[in-house]
């Protein structure tokens, strides 16, 4: 483990040891591998959905309703004939959207209120009590209490997830600025005459970005359960979007006879939190080997 | 000692007034006008004049804020704009169900997962060890509900050996109680094991490389005495920790497993108020429930002291 370490930080060289890299990087963490393929494999889904021998996910057909898989169906149809393959493999869109949208604005806001919480006491003060505040509301409530104020649409779904998951950014950019700036590198900086801002954004900025990836997986595997939630309760995305909360919200009734309804949106939806935790994991052990090795 | 447990006490005021202010501010950026809301829609003018006069909605927001604050010292949440029930009471009722669900998934998740963690820790790189990640990573990836209607599927559908929905109070009678019990914490227990079983690791694992732990070993002590003796309570303070935190993972599991299984508790109140969009009463749960998360982290910091004596204030 210790002579991973200057790999870690090494510079990008050339492109062979570049490659060199990467191929130790995949064969140290193989289950990073399988996470960014299976999370790949649901973006390519989640793009190429009307060319995957799929049907219009939202149209009816009543005379096959409740049909279980078979040649037609691969994952069977719900209670209104509307075929569950097609209905789950356009629901990624959703699932992933959302995904991706929670994780880069919460990192962002999160990076950019932590870095100035972790600058100026005074605002520390005031953002670290509200933030504290912020996160003594469980998330899933929060959320909750979000999207009863605003009216069901993808976009304040993503608001409602964003919003708990910012205090967490901001806890560990902070921890990290306020470590960072007694580093000897910060104190040169300043030193040999660097302002404020160059301070800031060339140097400690870039620092805090490794542990802050990590975050972000960890924040998209969450927003992901999250909107399943937050559809699952009635909460989330409108119904006439395909999303695998919604999918799995409208088969609850049929559990005893269309059990297929919410199974297989159900296995896409672990397949791919799986492949981001994984992804996170790997992100993790490959970013940072001092937290790895407690881990 | 006393000064740092006074200081922390006093430290979840000003977390819980962030909270209150939070909720307040809810129920005030909500669309349309409470007054109009909490009369319906065949008010005359002057119903909703008092109303408005009622809930002091007339005076300035500070005023408005500074009385709202003083009812809820005094237990006064408000009353539902769906069933005109004060919203104290509400959640009186609805209370049992959710604090033995919350109950019994704790019990079973600690009492299976810091075992596991501990175990895999122990025979870190054996096929226990993998299996025991293995689990804590698959526990996470599932939503809730699925796994809820999965167990549901095979054990009360299928092999008919629970009942598929609803809830027994424990005055009931035990068995009745724990035949309905048993899906709903199995289902909540998962993913809160999960979290239990990996940081049980993890710490157990970083306390074994410990200089004092070699020499325990280099002394001829017992491998068994090693792990019990020494490790362990040297490993508890973060997995008492992860407990404390993931307590709200499991408040916002309790309200999801809740209307899986037709459990009629806070969770049950949660979504049936969401679907009115009964502010008032999505107000009182999320304080309540927020209460109780920063309630059980004060007791986890406190039993810090406890359990790890190096640790002074």
């Amino acid at each position: 483990m210790l002579t991973a370490e200057p790999d870690a930080i090494a510079l990008p060289a050339q492109p062979r040891a570049l490659l060199g890299h990467m191929r130790n990087i995949v064969r140290r963490h193989p289950t990073m591998l399988v996470g960014g393929a299976l999370l790949v494999a649901m973006v390519l889904m989640a793009i190429l959905a009307p060319y995957l021998f799929t049907y219009d996910p939202r149209v009816l057909n009543p005379i096959h309703r409740l049909r279980p898989p078979e040649a037609g169906h691969w994952f069977g149809t719900d209670m209104f004939g509307r075929d569950v393959y097609s209905r789950t493999i356009y629901g990624a869109r959703i699932s992933l959207v959302v995904g991706f949208s929670v994780s880069i604005l919460a990192t962002s806001f999160g990076m950019v209120i932590g870095l100035m919480s972790g600058y100026n006491r005074v605002l520390d003060a005031i953002i670290m009590r509200i933030m504290d505040g912020l996160m003594s509301i469980p998330a899933i409530l929060l959320a909750i209490a979000l999207m009863a104020l605003m009216s069901a649409s993808v976009k304040n779904v993503i608001i409602a997830i964003t919003i708990p998951e910012i205090p967490r950014v901001v806890r560990l950019v902070r921890a990290l600025v306020l470590s960072l700036r007694e580093q000897p590198f910060v104190e040169a900086a300043s030193a040999m005459g660097a302002g404020f801002l160059r301070t800031m954004f060339r140097h400690i900025m870039p620092n805090t970005l490794a542990p802050l990836i990590v975050q972000g997986t960890y924040i998209m595997a969450s927003a992901v359960i999250i909107e399943a939630y937050l559809s699952f309760l009635g909460a989330g995305t409108p119904p006439d979007v395909p999303s695998w909360g919604n999918i799995m919200a409208e088969g609850r009734t049929y559990v005893q006879i269309g059990f297929w309804i919410i199974l297989f949106p159900g296995i896409c939806l672990a397949l791919t939190v799986l492949g981001i935790n994984l992804l996170g994991d790997g992100l993790r052990d490959t970013l940072d080997p001092r937290i790895a090795r407690r881990m | 000692m006393q000064t740092y447990i006074i200081r922390r006490i006093l430290a979840t005021i000003p977390v819980m007034l962030i909270v209150a202010l939070f909720v307040f501010t809810l129920l005030r950026i909500a669309p349309g006008d409470p007054a109009a809301v909490i009369a319906g829609d065949y008010a005359q003018p002057q119903d909703i004049e008092r109303i408005r006069h009622q809930l002091g909605l007339d005076q300035p927001i500070a005023t408005q804020l500074v009385i709202w604050l003083g009812r809820i010292a005094h237990g006064d949440l408000g009353v539902s704009i769906f069933s005109n029930l004060p919203v104290s009471k509400l959640i009186r009722q609805r209370m049992e169900p959710t604090l033995a669900l919350s109950l019994t998934t704790m019990i079973f998740a600690v009492v299976l997962a810091v075992p596991m963690g501990v175990l895999a820790a122990w025979k870190a790189g054996t096929w226990i060890d993998r299996l025991v990640m293995v689990f804590a990573v698959l526990g996470f990836s599932f939503p809730v509900f699925w796994l809820g209607f999965l167990l549901i599927y095979g054990f009360s559908v299928q092999l008919a050996w629970l009942p598929v929905q609803g809830y027994k109070s424990i005055s009931d009678g035990l068995i009745p109680f724990l035949r309905h019990i048993t899906l709903p914490t199995l289902t909540l227990g998962l993913v809160y094991m999960a979290l239990i079983a990996r940081i049980t690791r993890a710490s157990v694992l970083e306390v074994l490389s410990e200089d004092y732990i070699r020499t325990a070993h280099s002394k001829g002590l017992n491998p068994r005495n090693v792990l019990w003796g020494h490790a362990l309570k040297n490993a508890a303070v973060p997995v008492v920790t992860i407990i404390g935190v993931g307590v709200a993972l499991l408040i916002g599991g309790v309200v999801v497993t809740e209307s899986v299984f037709a459990i009629p508790g806070l969770g049950r109140l949660t979504v049936d108020a969401i679907l009115h969009r009964d502010y008032p009463v999505i107000q009182g749960i999320i304080l309540i429930f927020s209460a109780a998360y920063v309630l059980v982290n004060l007791v986890v910091d406190l039993l810090y002291t406890v359990l790890d004596p190096r640790i002074r204030y």
